[in-house]
Order: C-alpha cells, then structure tokens, then sequence
C-alpha cells in the first residue's frame, strides 16, 4: 500500500469528495483525507479551497494528524490569512503542551505562518519558548526569531527578542548556541550595520566551546561566525586556529570548507617565521584534497575556492598537482577548473607532467576542452619560462594533428607566445603558414594575420598572404579586419616599396566602405600618420609593444584578499564579491583581511587592505581627482595624461595602443589643432583617396575621431507624431518629428490634405522659445496640395532666433499657415536635437567643471531595462553627441562620465553608473550636473529616449 | 537559507516541491532548465545556476535533480551536502531513491523533509534521530497502521538530539549484540599509454554495521595507524585521542554508519592490482582497425581480481565492432560508441582477451581521439593500503558482542589511457 493512491481522482470533482472526506467522523478517514491533500499539494495542485476544512482537523491529539495539518497551514495561511486566524488558538495551547516536542512543533509552525496578523499573537507564547527549560525547545524558538524578524523586522526589536537572541550565545547547550548564532547571522544579513554579533574574546570561547559538541551544521554557521572576528593579536590568532584545525577532519565538506576560511584568514595575522605558521600549511592540504574525491558538485564548489587559495597561498597545494589531472568521464565544469588550477600550480618543477598531461587532453572528445586545454599549454608558456620551448613544440606537434580546432587554438596561442618571447621562435612561422588556409575561426585569423604583420621582414610572401585575405575582406569579422588593417600598415612600414598598392587598398577598404566606426577611425589614423610623417608613423605603430605576462589572468590582489574572506560562499564561486551581484546590494559590507599585527614584520603583503577603508563607502560622488587621473591612466583610449606624475600606474601601451599612446603627442603638433571645439567635420563622401597627396587642409579636417562619428550616424529620431489633427485645421493634418544631423537641425514634417479643396501658399513661422529655434528657410510646397495627397518636407532650422524662456522649456509654439486659414499647434521637441557635435569636454576640464558646479545642481535619475551593455550606451549616446569622456570599472559596474553642449553653449555634464539588471537589461542611474539645472530633467528624458529606441 | 527544494526528473518534470519559507513559483526552474538544455549530458549540468532573484544549487543522483533554491548568501557546499543528504535519507528510508518511490511515499517524504529543515536551517538530518521521529514505511508497519490506526509520526521527542551524544538514541536493545566493520578502499588511478601510473591514490572508508545494546564505548586500534594522516570522521569519534594516541575512540551511533573516511595518495604507497595491455589501431587508408585487449594481475597479494568489468567510450568514427573475448560477455553499442565487456574473473594462468577489428567509416581519416578503458574489479579480503585493524575493545556495557572486520577493495575511477 503506497501514497500513490492519494494521487488518483474520481471524476466527481477532487475537491468536492475531499471536502466530504474531511468532514468524517471516523478519524482514519480524516487522516486518509489530510493525506491526499498534502499530496495534491506537494505537486502543485491547488487545494487552498479546502482550508477551513483542513484547520477544524488540527484540533486533535494525533501526532501525524497534526503535522500534516500544520504543513498544510504553512503552505496556505498566506492565501487565507483571515481563516489562519481561526488556527491561532490552537496555537497558543501547544505552546503551553507539557510534551516538549509539541511545544516546539508549535513555535516552529507558528512562524513559519507569513501572515502579519499572527505574528502579534506569536510573541508571548515565543518569549515564553526562548526561556523554556528544555534546550530542544529553545533551539527551535531561537530560529523562529529569524522568521519572525523576516515577516515583521521592527516587532522582533521592539519585544526585544534580538537580545534575548544574544544571551543565548551563553546558554549552556550548544545546539542552542549554534542556532542562536545561525539566527543572528541571517538577522545580521539583512541589516549590515546593526552590530548584532558583537564578538568579544568571551563570546568567542563560548562559541568555541560549542564548536566541539553542535552538530555539523552547527558548526559550519559557527565557523562562518567566527570568520568575521578580528583577533586582537597573533596570540589571540594562533590560539583561535589551534582550536579550529580539528573541524579539517570533519566528514561534512561545508565544515571543512568552513574551518579552512577561518584558518585562511586569521593566518594572515601569523609571523611567518613561526613554526606554527608552517604546520598549519601542512594541515592545510590534505583536507583540501580529500574535497576533490567528493561528488563532483562538491568538487566543482571546492575547486573554485581551491583556485582562490592557490592564488592566494601558492605554497599549500604546490605539491599536490597531481590530484588536479582530469579524470575522462569527469563532468566538464569540474574538468575545466581543474585545468585552470593545474596552470596556476604549474612550475618547473612539475612542468614536464604537466605538458604531457595537457597534450593527453588535447585529443579528448570534448570539443570546449580541447581547446581549453591547448589554451593551457600557451599559459603554461608565458608562466614558465623554461618551458616555453617545449610548450611550442607540444603546441608544434598538435598542428600536426591537423584537427581544424586543435589548429586553430594552437596558433591563438602561440601568438601570445610570441608576444611574451619576441624574436626567438620564428622557426614556426613557416609551419603555421601552412594551415592559413584551414582557419575559419575570427580568432584564430585575427592571431595569424597579426603574427605575418609582426613578422612581415622575415616571411618573404607576407605581401601575398596578406594580400589573400583581403578579397574577402567585408565578410571578414571586425575583429580580423582591425588587425588586417594594422597587419598591413606594418607590413608597408617595413617593406615601403612593394606594398604601397596593398595599403591603399585597405585604407580605401577600412575608411570608405566601412559602416564600423572603430574600423574606420582605425583606418584614418593610419592614413593621416602616413601621410603626415612616415617617421613617426614607424615609431607609432612599430613601437616595442610590452610583454605580457600571466598576471593578466590572476585575480586583482585586493579583490582576492576580500575574496579570501568569503571562502565557502557564492562570492567565491562567482569571484566576485556579494556586492556585485547579491539581490538589492543591501548594504553589503565590504571584508577584508586582518592587518597582520605589530609584533610581526611589516614587510609581508603589501597587498592587504588597510583596515581604514571605510565599510560602506559608496561610490556615486565623482572620486577625488587622483583617484579618477589613475583610473584614466589605465584606459587604453586615453592618451597619458600629463598632470603631475603618479607613481601608482603605469601608462599601458598594448597593442591597441595605436589608438591612444602616440597618437596625440602627434597631433598636438598640428598647427589646425584637431579637435578643436568649434571644429565640424565634412561628410565623409569628401574623402579623397589618394594616399601620399600633399596634405590638404580637407584631408586633416576628417581626423576630427570624436566628431566624425556622430556626424555620420546622426541621432536618434522618434517616429513622426500627429501634432495637428485635420479635424482642428480645416482639413490639414501636419505631423512631425525632429532630426539632428551633420550638426544641422531639421522639422521632418508631412502635410496631408484631408480636405476636399486644393492648399496653397503655405508659410510657417515659430513664436519665441528657449533655444531660440527658428526655421532657416522659409517653408517650400511646391506645387499646391490636392485632396488626399500627402507631402513630406523638411524644413531646416537654427538656432538664432529670438529666446523666451518656455514652460516646459523645450515647448513650440507653431504657426502654419495656407490659403484657407491661419492654424496653431505647439510641440515639444527632444533635447538631443540640440546637442552639438563639439560637445566633447577635455577630461582635466570635465573633472574640473564637475568639481566647479555646486552640488545642489546634481540631479539624479534612474533608468530601468536599458536593454544595452555599457559599450553599446556609449556608442548609442555618441551618436547622439552624448560623448564619453572617461571610463571605469567599479566593482563590477561600468561607470561613464559624459559630457555634452547645447546649441547655447550650457555644459551638462553626466555621470552614468550601468548595473548589470535581468540577463540582458542594465538599470542605469544618471547623476547630472549643470549650471543652469533646469535643463537637466529634460536631458534625462532625451537619454531615456536615445537608449531605449 | 534553503528556500524551497524542487525534484525534476530527466525529462524535466517537477514532481515535487517544497518550500521552507514563503512559496517561490516553479517557474524559477525554467532557468535550470536552459541549463539543462544547454548542457549535453545531464551530468554537465552545473551545479550552481544565477537567476535574476535567486541560486539554484543542484545535485543529480538516481536520475533525478535535487535543486535548491537559495536568496541570500548562503554557504553552497552546506546546501549541495545537505541535498546529498536528503538523497542519503530517501535511500536509507526506502531502499532506493527513485521517482516512482518518492511518488508512493510522498507524505512520508514530505514529512521528513519538513523535519529536516526549519526555515532553511537544518534540524535534524541524522538517519537515526529522523527515524525516530518518522518511521520508515514497512509492509508490516503498514498493515499495523491499518488495523489499530497508529502512526508512522513518533510521538516521543527523539532523546538523542539533546543528549552529548546526539547520534544515539537511548535505551537501545538487542538480543544478539554485534559489530561489524567493513573496511573498503577505492582505488582511484589513470595509467598512461606505456602503462606507468600517472596519478594513484586511495579513498578508503569504515562502514560499520553496530546493534549494541545500551551505551557501549568502543576503540578501535590498527596495526599501521601511520598511513591515515589524511582523514574525516563521524561526528563521535573523539579526535583528542586520536591525536595523541592514534586510537579511534567512540560512542557509535546505532545502526549503519560510516565511522571515518580516507585518503592515501602517495604514490608509492598504492599498489596497482591489475595491468590492461591494448593494442588499438587504425590505419589511414583501410576502413579497418585493430583491437586487442587483455588484462592480468597485477600486485594483488595472492588474492583474487574479481567482478571484473571493461568498459570503453570508442572514437566517433567506430561504426561497428567485430569480437570475441576469451570469457565472459561483451557488447558494442553503435550509437553510444560504448563497448562493454564483463570479463568476470582473472585467472592468472589464462589471462581474459578481447580481440577483433574494427569497422571504421569509409573514407574518413582516423579518428583523432584515443579512447580510455575504464576499469572496475574487485578483490575481497584485501585492503590494498595494507590498512589493518588490531583490535577492536568495548567499554560501558557488560556483554560480549560478536565482532567481525572484513576487507575489500575496488576500483574507483580506474582509467587506462591508449
């Protein structure tokens, strides 16, 4: 006899026999009834129609019968909360049951009713159950403070149960202790600043105490605990340790995990000269191992962390390579961090397995591993420099396996090879040559195309190979024809007589036929640093690149040390810390690791954050100037800033450095002064082709990057609106929009007689209005408008006319008029068709203005669902003449700063902070300041117009 | 803290649901299951998936997806090792743990669910104090129920939870006292193409099977305490005395349980009890290829390999297999590309083989992949670390219960690359 049979229905209708059923007299028969209701339940059947029924069971002295009719409360008193009432009283009386297990079952269901009503009759019954004097019974009331603060927070302080919740810390059991704590950090969770645990070195004995006798879960929320403590001393520290080591030895991976955070983190306050601090390295690996031969969704969280600690402690795991080898019938995200933590663990020691290890996995099955694994040979490369030659020849040895991905991952990464070790293993060039033909991956073209560029002297067909490339060049991706533009530059730069045809060709390709604006001011930077100097364009584009390192791929130091601290958690699975990504951000407060004490030397771990960074230190005010001059410096599209030196960063001079680095310093030199503010750009149908021409003043006017961009693709215009409705004009309907474009702005507008007689004699005129719009030209119909036809003219404007302030500010007053009357509209037109194409402000400036303006003219706004990335915001508002005048990364979160200009000169400046929302939504939130804030409102809405259409 | 725990089966029906705190709509899981999609095997799905409000943290075991649903930060090994404990409970609770099963003891799941977690927080996850509380379902339980209307509900409160001994109960009885150990160890090893052993390590464990009346204290000692210096253990060993005296002393809960795990991985330590010599090779001009295997003994002590099976992922390009094994049994499944062969014991004086040829696509170039030989055997009476238990005391109790000790070791993940 099985539940199944609580699953079949008649066809009567369920509810209505349950309903029957539940009203029995004969108690088997109710219980029976109860039974298939929690089992419709449990499968999501709907079966809330039969709470009253339900509840009359719960008077009873049937254990079973009571607990089903308590699950089935939980579930339902929400949807029901005036019936849940009726339970109440219930309630109350169990709570008072001289059998301990009911009392407990009472207080744990009460709260978990998540109805406001209840609650006030909860608290009497659960201060009664937080003294009780059996320990079961207060440790179940302990929890339901937690669900009573999670239903109504301000009730749970105001009866004080928070520090009845503390003195429990102190009670005698540890199982209470261990739920009190596990309370109070869930309370604790959602109010960051309440300092509910507030550990002292008492409260820190009692909890190590409990640690020995709780149950493993227990334990772990005591661990986590006991993690956010700060030892006053390495005493203090080493004593906390000696008492935690044991938990390495628990069964309960959670536990492990636990302890080994704690550990992690109080050992940064240990001299590293102390025995002690070597043992506990010891201790520290072989728990850690043991994490690996668990299920693999164990594994999976452990190797997260473990690659933290390896970042972290490198010394813990080095050697322990070998339990990191992938086992073929792993699942795929366990076998790809193994593979990520056997780089980092790679030395030259352990180099030689590693390889053969590696170029085992390269002829597995699975195509994303495969490719990982190669990657990991070119890693393991530019880690270990000793082994560079024979990660090439494995690498070598894979080519010639001829498997099209295995290839074309291969020359990816030997690309970085060469880039780390120039000019030592161009032997191979010849065999990558080879297979130019089999790629097909961007990538891997993009790597080949930059390696016969980089090499052009030595490979005495680069003309032609490079020259095969570009018949297909507008099928290319960006991404291949960037590098082939550069490719080619390079290559004419070397070989100046024989390749002049060829890079013509691709700067007609790249700035001409091009709609990709990254491409084509690619294109005409070449093109003017050509034409200009030749010289200089040498040491521009053939400049020493940087080698890089495998830095590139480690965690930032201050983002490890915080994650350190949340070993165990999401944040470590993520690697990003829970301010990044945990639901509302509430207040999270930023860890980070203990300062290492005065009685050990100073010199270790520069790395650690002071303890002065304030917690919640927000970031939405303009960081001081410093702060925001060493984050400029690290853009790679900036030109270095010459301020005052700063010895924190260095300028970045990667190989997209043909963008910014020299490039400026070379048109500083200008005598036109490019980028001027007053500068407008020709169409671009005004370039002229031919290369090496004397330069003309047409010819530099079209380097005006910032401008041109916006200029060709011109804003964004709304669809046209009805602004005058037949019925109100006599038969003419005129709707509209606006346009800016070219740095002019015009009234699209369309005209269509709806009357039954011809319209003539059309004029148009504006009444005064805040920007001084008026037309530039008086409005032309030419030939007279018959019944039913419509007309579509646009009408130029500028922006001389006479000014009056409007209410609202961009409101337009309109007359038309024909042959038959005289007619009035008003309109209010976007901003954005006022925002001039110079409206790029020079960062030192920006920051300066910013600085400049009074607070109270910030105004601030929120964007919700932009359904961009921060790129795509940018390039969108760009085209809008909303220019980005610096980027950073915060935590995560892109920040743009802005600046555009009215046709009235006013600056508005704009900080965009751009959150990661819904999968492909961001939520932006604009902080403007201007010195004539009215406008602001208005900017807003043109930002929300442009990014949202 | 956990939230709510949904049960989706392998074609990607919930067919159960619980919530802890308030109801979180299933439609939550139509994020595990773009996951589910995206990942070609249901092993691949991984196990920590982001939703826009919540995680999903998963465990597949029995063919079915445990998956919690988590809000706030919460530790994500605590909630993967409870679900396995929840596994561990249903197993333990009806013998096995399968979608069928859950379905026709869905109020007993239910309520043992229920007091397993409270809001999220983990109650009472100890088989011996759940089956206090709820007692498994049995055919004769049931009939009792029937007839005198009694209850699977306990209504005692479970006496170990409070007690310093949290995993016994009090007041156990039994007729015939006895304790049983099982020593099995694992041997977890990938051998490379040449056959030398790239990585080989141990994990061993100590079931025990303990029915003592009272509250016995047992110690266990062993002959070479030396090898375990990488172990975990059961909540009731007392770890002060096993550092200092390297003696496994404890109140053993009552019932099956296992007393400690562990982990030898020096490589020198590890004896390999059977070799596989292969011979696989294509040709790049014929549509044929050659297979020969053969496995012996290796260093197994003069015990028997028994309970041996072969079984091997075949390159893609394998269309069918022609065979013949010197014992036992084998198959090709042309689609999965898995051959299979239960060679069932070693005879050292007539080594098992496998051999035949291949039938490749014709045409296509040899394939690029090389298969690996994944290996299962078995030796009783043997752990292979050479771990020996000396002997086995108890203190407490009056009585003289029967003690018994047996070995085995298995093969793990047992690999043999070609």
């Amino acid at each position: 006899m099985t539940d199944s049979k609580y699953f079949t229905t008649t066809k009567k209708g369920e509810i209505f026999e349950l309903k029957a059923e539940l009203n029995s007299d004969k108690k088997e028969k109710k219980k029976e009834a109860v039974k298939k209701v929690i089992a419709s339940m449990t499968v999501g059947k709907d079966v809330s129609a039969l709470f009253p029924d339900v509840v009359n069971c719960m008077q009873t002295d049937n254990l079973e019968l009571k607990k089903l009719v308590y699950l089935y409360l939980m579930n339902y008193a929400k949807s029901q909360p005036d019936m849940a009432i009726m339970a109440v009283n219930t309630f109350v009386k169990d709570c008072e049951d001289p059998n301990p297990l009911i009392r407990a079952l009472a207080v744990r269901t009460m709260g978990c009713i998540r109805v406001d009503k209840i609650t006030e009759y909860l608290c009497e019954p659960l201060r009664k159950c937080l003294k009780d004097e059996d320990p079961y019974v207060r440790k179940t009331a302990a929890v339901c403070v937690a669900k009573l603060h999670d239903i109504n927070a301000q009730l749970v302080e105001d009866q004080g149960f928070l520090d009845t919740l503390k003195d429990l810390i102190s009670d005698s059991n540890p199982m209470v202790v261990a739920n009190a704590v596990a309370a109070l950090s869930e309370i604790a969770e959602s109010h960051p600043s309440s300092n509910l645990l507030d550990l002292n070195p008492q409260s820190i004995n009692k909890l190590l105490t409990a640690l020995n006798e709780c149950t493993e879960w227990g334990q772990i929320f005591i661990l986590d605990c006991l993690a956010n403590y700060t030892p006053k001393d390495d005493r203090e520290a080493q004593s906390i340790c000696e008492r935690v080591t044991p938990r390495l030895s628990h069964a309960n991976s959670a536990v492990v995990l636990s302890a080994v955070k704690v550990l992690m983190k109080f050992m940064e306050m240990l001299s590293k000269d102390l025995d002690y601090y070597g043992t506990l390295l010891k201790k520290l690996a072989p728990p850690l191992v043991t994490l690996l031969s668990a299920e693999p969704e164990l594994q999976y969280v452990a190797l997260r962390n473990i690659n933290l600690i390896v970042q972290k402690r490198p010394e813990i795991l080095k050697h322990e390579m070998k339990v990191f080898f992938v086992k073929y019938n792993d699942p795929i995200y366990v076998k790809l961090e193994k593979l990520d933590i056997m780089i980092r663990l790679a030395s030259q020691a352990n180099i030689a397995q590693v390889l053969a290890e590696l170029k085992e996995y390269a002829t597995e099955v699975d195509v994303d591993f495969v490719r990982k694994a190669v990657r990991a040979i070119g890693r393991c490369a530019i880690k270990v420099e000793q082994s560079a030659e024979r990660c090439v020849s494995t690498l070598l040895d894979l080519i010639q396996t001829k498997v099209n991905y295995v290839v074309q991952e291969a020359i990816v990464v030997i690309k970085d090879i060469f880039r780390k070790y120039p000019n030592k293993y161009e032997s191979v060039i010849a065999t990558l040559c080879e297979n130019l033909d089999s790629l097909d991956e961007p990538e891997a073209r993009a790597a080949m195309i930059w390696i016969v560029g980089e090499y052009a002297e030595r490979i005495d067909n680069a003309d032609e190979l490079l020259e095969s490339f570009l018949e297909g060049f507008h099928d290319e991706s960006t991404q291949v024809q960037l590098q082939l533009l550069t490719a080619i530059v390079k290559l004419f730069l070397k070989k100046p007589t024989e390749t002049q045809e060829l890079v013509q060709q691709v700067l007609s390709l790249a700035t001409q036929d091009s709609d990709n604006p990254d491409l084509r001011d690619r294109g005409y930077i070449y093109w003017r640093l050509l034409s200009t100097d030749p010289v200089a364009a040498k040491e521009v584009v053939l400049a020493e690149k940087p080698l890089i390192s495998e830095e590139t791929d480690l965690i930032e130091p201050t983002l490890l040390d915080e994650l350190i601290c949340y070993i165990g958690t999401l944040a470590s699975v993520y690697h990003k810390p829970p301010s990044a990504f945990v639901e509302g951000g509430r207040g999270v407060v930023h860890k980070s690791l203990p300062p290492r004490t005065a009685s050990s030397e100073s010199a270790e771990s520069p790395e650690t954050a002071p303890a002065g960074a304030p917690p919640g230190e927000q970031l939405d005010v303009i960081p001081t100037q410093g702060d925001l001059l060493g984050d400029l410096l690290n853009l790679d599209l900036g030109p270095p800033v010459s301020g005052p030196p700063l010895a924190t960063s260095s300028v970045q001079m990667g190989a997209v450095d043909l963008l910014g680095g020299g490039l400026d310093s070379l048109m500083g030199d200008e005598p036109e002064g490019i980028g001027a503010p007053n500068f407008v750009a020709p169409p671009a149908a005004a370039v002229p082709t031919n290369l090496g021409a004397p330069m003309g003043s047409g010819l530099s006017d079209l380097f005006d990057l910032t401008s041109s961009v916006g200029t060709l693709s011109g804003s964004y215009v709304a669809p046209k609106a009805v602004w005058l409705p037949a019925m109100k004009a006599k038969g003419l309907e005129i709707s509209g929009t606006f346009t800016r474009q070219v740095g002019s702005i015009a009234m699209d507008l369309q005209l269509t007689n709806k009357a039954l007689q011809v319209m003539t004699d059309f004029a148009i005129q504006f009444n005064r209005n805040s920007f001084g719009l008026a037309p530039a030209a008086p409005l032309q119909v030419h030939a007279p408008l018959s019944p039913n036809q419509t007309v579509e003219i646009s009408l130029p404007l500028n922006t001389v006319g006479s000014v009056m302030k409007m209410e609202p500010l961009n409101n337009l007053q309109v007359a038309v008029k024909n042959n038959i009357d005289v007619f009035y509209f008003s309109t209010l037109y976007p901003l954005h068709i006022l925002f001039v194409e110079d409206g790029k402000m020079d960062r030192q400036m920006f920051l300066a203005t910013w600085k400049d303006i009074p607070n109270e003219n910030e105004a601030q706004f929120q964007i919700r669902d932009c359904p961009l990335n921060a790129e795509a915001v940018s390039s969108r508002l760009q085209s809008s003449n909303i220019f980005t005048v610096a980027k950073r990364n915060v935590e995560g979160q892109d920040m743009l700063y802005q600046s555009l200009k009215l046709t009235n000169g006013i600056w508005v400046l704009a900080e965009l902070r751009i959150q990661p929302g819904n999968t492909s939504f961001t939520d932006l939130e604009l902080s403007l300041k201007c010195r004539a804030p009215e406008v602001s409102q208005h900017v807003y809405q043109a930002y929300e117009t442009i990014l949202k259409n | 803290m956990i939230h709510s725990l949904f049960l989706i089966n392998s074609s990607g029906d919930i067919f159960l649901e619980k919530h802890w705190k308030s109801v979180v709509s299933r439609s939550v899981c139509d994020y595990f299951f773009e996951a589910q999609e995206r990942a070609t095997e249901a092993e691949n799905v991984p196990p920590v998936i982001p939703t826009p409000h919540h995680y999903l943290l998963s465990v597949y075991r029995h063919k079915i997806f445990f998956v919690a649903v988590i809000q706030t930060e919460v530790p994500p090994l605590f909630v993967i090792e409870f679900l396995h404990r929840v596994v561990d409970t249903f197993q333990d609770y009806f013998g096995v743990c399968s979608e069928p099963v859950i379905k026709d003891n869905v109020v007993v799941v239910y309520e043992v669910l229920e007091e397993m977690l409270d809001n999220g927080f983990p109650l009472a996850t100890e088989s011996n104090i759940l089956k206090e509380l709820i007692k498994p379902p049995t055919i004769l339980r049931t009939v009792v129920n029937t007839i005198t209307g009694s209850t699977n509900v306990g209504d005692q409160l479970p006496t170990g939870q409070l007690s310093v001994v949290p995993w016994r109960r009090t007041g156990v009885k039994y007729t015939n006292n006895e304790a049983y150990f099982d020593v099995i160890e694992e041997i977890d090893a990938i051998i490379d193409k040449s056959g030398s052993t790239i990585t080989a390590e141990i994990q061993g464990v100590i079931d025990a099977c303990v029915k003592l009346t009272g509250m016995p204290d047992l110690t266990l000692s062993f002959m070479n305490p030396r090898l375990l210096d990488d172990v975990s253990f059961h909540p009731c060993v007392r770890f002060k005395r096993w550092e200092s005296e390297r003696i496994l002393s404890f109140i053993p809960p009552d019932g099956n349980f296992r007393l400690l795990s562990y982990h030898v991985s020096a490589q020198n330590l590890v004896a390999i009890p059977v070799y596989v010599k292969h011979s696989i090779s294509f040709r790049d001009s014929s549509s044929l290829g050659r297979f020969e295997i053969t496995v012996g003994p290796k260093q197994t002590m003069g015990k028997t390999v028994e309970g041996v099976t072969v079984a091997s992922q075949m390159p893609r390009g394998v269309l069918n297999m022609s065979l013949t094994p010197s014992q036992g049994t084998h198959a090709f499944d042309p689609v999965t590309k898995m051959l299979s062969w239960d060679v069932g014991k070693i005879n050292p004086q007539k080594l098992p083989s496998l051999k035949g040829t291949m039938s490749l696509q014709a045409g296509a170039s040899k394939p690029d992949e090389n298969p690996t030989i994944n290996l299962q055997f078995k030796i009783q009476q043997l752990a292979i670390s050479g771990l020996k238990v000396n002997r086995l005391d108890m203190y407490g109790e009056k009585y003289k219960p029967f003690k018994g000790i047996k070995y085995m070791t298995k093969a793990g993940k047992f690999q043999v690359r070609t």
